[in-house]
């Protein structure tokens, strides 16, 4: 694109010297219009540090982020980390990013799933699935986060029977007040060895499947895609069970103490598991709406043309429909991924420990340092909505119409 | 011309600020010169001259607390915390009714105070050194002597810290319980869980709800609070003492001469109870009162209002509109409340308690 000099228009800007001719210029005016811009900025940034520190040297207390480096003393409910209140406000604050990226992680795949169904259940043919589906999107979507955080917490999770009255639990789900055990595989001896062999199992198994499929359009002879693939795997599966002599891991099933503990399996705490509930549901509910106007963007025509094939309902949805939806869904889809990231914040309401609680309330409150622990979560949280921006812009990149 | 107004505007709000910026820089370079000096006071630019011309003193309490700062259904604040708000109103306006109250949450309470939002924070506010030197606070004397405890459900069996190895004790974040807590049970090698709330209802009502074995905050807080649970005769305040917490009023530091007055009305009202004053014979004692104590408080003598910036008959505005240290207990705290909380240490001095004023002369 080069633009065409306009006729009347000199293509440099006039030297200063000329200084009418330059103020009539529409392009310095441009620059001139940024530069102004640019200063105001700084400032009022200057002011604001000069108001701030002022303040500070008023109440005695120097500007800095050593305070990280003192012992925090103040306990943290769970974490992935090992953690004790004996390390510092820096470890606090890892704990609580883990904690954090925890929740967003899981949340973001559940509200997909979430989302994708519902979307797609809102278009069904099935009269009662899409009016409970309707409903689903319109409760959620018209009641504010914080109440259905309050609601799953209060109302469900440690509304569930108490662990003393241990009679009321059978088979190997535990479903208490204190948390939810639920059985989860525990690695045995010889893992590595399960874990290289599928490995490499699984990428034969790619191999062969591209083979099979170039077998089955060039030469058009049977692709057996599947047992070429399962076979690969199949193979890889019993050599490591002949190396190791056993399974990669066994189940740990979640056990009752004498001392009214739980212990064993994978536990999950009312706080994480009311806040996970309670942010994929609602953001599930937004990205339905998303998924379903992605699905009714795709034209008619494709619809009957794959109908015309023969396919199946849910192959046509699968081969045909989502592809093309995608190119709508995708960029919606990236902000209410932001949004369940910025939104975890709100796991303070229901007392899980993420980072925006841990600095935010022990740390600040224990230090007074609310400007640094306020900048220490701002950069965290842009930091976070950044990189989902940037893999998400990457991914829509790649599911965009590529124009030749 | 469209154009030149942009300009004008943009050189308007560029030169602006700069120029409020040197006023302001000057005038701070001058305060810090004569703060070390001879102190904030002589500037005439104290906090309490702010309060005087705006005719009401705003005052940050919990409200969430009985006995301390709790609002009724018509609105209407009571309780230890706010009667120190009232007595400050009541030197300074001769009224107890002139406070704007706050409500603020424990984790808040500081950075308002900080920023300037309230005059004087009486919120059930733990005494430490690093807020005293740290986090910019100036403490006022002690209103309450307090421990920290722990609340359990009474079938739980729970006697000792040490029974609660591999349970959940609901904490509320930002005060001094979190850390105690975590102290006492590091001293014990007890793990525990810690469910940290912001909001002292949500701590509660979780521990009500079964979630945690236990509940911990201020002794005082947790007789306080369990008036307000269901079932309350269920729950036990265990006869625990992880800590000290003094509790005591605070205002900003840096302002020496509005930390003195809300020190000495404090004292005055405790030295009041010292020397039998109270709001029933205050009056009677400014007429005809002849023990010079009496008289130097009640401003009959010497002039220790005026170095406060007070009028001088302060202490008698507070005792009859407020009443001594011994009164406001008793109505919020002791027999005449529904807590009847015991006087144990917030005895005075002479009856065996920690409660002592410094001379008035």
């Amino acid at each position: 694109m080069n633009p065409e000099p306009q006729p009347g228009k000199s293509q440099t800007l006039p030297k200063f010297k000329d200084l009418s001719k330059l103020l009539r210029d529409d392009r310095f005016w441009k620059i001139a219009g940024q530069a102004i811009a640019l200063i105001l900025v700084i400032v009022v940034i200057a002011i604001l540090w000069d108001n701030l520190s002022a303040n500070y040297s008023q109440l005695g207390i120097a500007f800095g982020f050593d305070f990280l480096n003192s012992q925090a003393s103040f306990d943290i409910g769970e974490s992935v980390i090992p953690y004790s209140p004996e390390n510092t406000y820096r470890q606090a604050y890892f704990v609580g990013l883990i904690n954090s990226l925890r929740v967003m992680g899981l949340g973001i795949i559940f509200a997909t799933v979430a989302g994708l169904t519902v979307g797609i259940a809102r278009l069904s043919d099935n009269w009662l699935l899409r009016s409970l589906a309707g409903l689903y999107v319109e409760v959620l979507r018209n009641t504010p986060l914080l109440l259905q955080l309050f609601f799953w917490y209060f109302a469900v999770f440690i509304s569930l029977p108490k662990l003393e009255d241990n009679q009321h639990m059978r088979g190997p789900i535990y479903l208490t007040n204190r948390g939810i055990a639920v059985p989860w595989p525990v690695a045995l001896p010889g893992f590595e060895i399960w874990v290289i062999l599928l490995t490499v199992g699984v990428l034969a198994a790619a191999g062969l499947w591209m083979w099979r499929a170039r077998v089955m359009l060039e030469e058009a002879k049977p692709g057996r895609q599947l047992f070429w693939a399962l076979g690969a795997i199949g193979l890889s599966a019993i050599l490591a069970f002949i190396i190791t002599k056993n399974l990669p891991f066994r189940l740990d099933f979640p056990r009752l103490t004498p001392e009214l503990q739980l212990e064993g399996g994978l536990k999950l705490t009312p706080e994480f598991a009311a806040l996970v509930t309670g942010l994929s549901l609602y953001t599930g509910s937004y990205i339905a709406e998303i998924v379903r106007a992605g699905i009714q963007s795709v034209s008619r025509g494709q619809w009957e043309a794959g109908k015309s094939l023969g396919l199946k309902s849910g192959t046509m949805m699968r081969m045909v429909i989502l592809p093309q939806a995608l190119r709508v869904i995708v960029p919606p889809l990236t902000s209410q991924y932001l949004n369940l990231a910025k939104n975890s914040s709100l796991a303070v309401a229901v007392a899980y420990p993420d980072v925006y609680f841990v600095v935010g309330s022990p740390t600040l409150n224990q230090t007074g340092r609310a400007i640094e622990a306020m900048l220490i979560i701002m950069v965290t949280y842009l930091t976070i909505s950044l990189i989902v921006s940037l893999f998400m812009n990457w991914y829509n990149n790649t599911v965009q119409i590529k124009e030749r | 011309m469209r154009k030149w107004g942009f300009l004008l505007l943009a050189s308007v709000l560029f030169v602006a600020p700069l120029a409020s910026c040197r006023d302001r820089s000057a005038q701070t370079g001058q305060t810090t010169a004569t703060t070390t000096a001879q102190g904030q006071s002589q500037q005439g630019s104290s906090r309490i001259d702010t309060i005087v011309s705006r005719g009401k003193l705003i005052c940050g309490v919990s409200g969430e607390l009985p006995g301390f700062s709790f609002v009724d259904e018509k609105g209407k604040y009571s309780g230890l915390d706010v009667d120190v708000c009232r007595a400050v109103a009541a030197a300074i306006f001769d009224d107890p009714e002139k406070v704007e109250y706050r409500k603020l949450n424990a984790k808040d309470r500081f950075t308002v105070l900080q920023a300037g939002e309230i005059d004087i924070l009486s919120r059930n506010t733990t005494y430490t050194a690093s807020r005293d030197t740290t986090t910019g606070l100036e403490f006022a004397p002690v209103i309450f002597y307090d421990s920290q405890s722990i609340m359990v459900k009474k079938d739980s069996g729970i006697k000792t810290l040490q029974d609660f190895a591999g349970k959940s004790i609901c904490v509320q974040t930002g005060t001094s319980t979190e850390q105690n807590l975590s102290d006492q049970m590091r001293k014990l090698g007890v793990k525990y869980t810690p469910v940290v709330f912001e909001d002292v209802n949500a701590t509660f009502a979780t521990y009500q709800e079964g979630r945690c074995q236990g509940v911990t905050a201020d002794r005082s807080q947790l007789v306080s609070k369990r008036t307000t649970l269901p079932n309350s005769e269920n729950n036990v305040v265990l006869p625990i003492v992880m800590s000290k917490e003094p509790l005591a009023p605070a205002v900003k530091s840096g302002d020496p001469k509005w930390a003195e007055a809300v020190r000495w009305i404090v004292f005055a009202a405790i030295e009041a109870e010292d020397l039998g004053i109270n709001s029933g014979n205050v009056d009677k004692l400014v007429a005809s009162t002849t023990d010079p104590n009496v008289k130097r408080l009640l401003g009959k003598e010497g002039d220790l209002g005026k170095g406060l910036g007070l009028p001088n008959d302060y202490a008698v505005r507070v005792v009859k509109k407020v009443g001594n240290y011994g009164e406001m207990y008793d109505r919020n705290l002791g027999p005449k409340s529904t807590l009847k909380l015991e006087r144990g240490q917030n005895r005075l001095w002479k009856d065996g308690g920690l409660l002592y004023s410094p001379p008035f002369r």
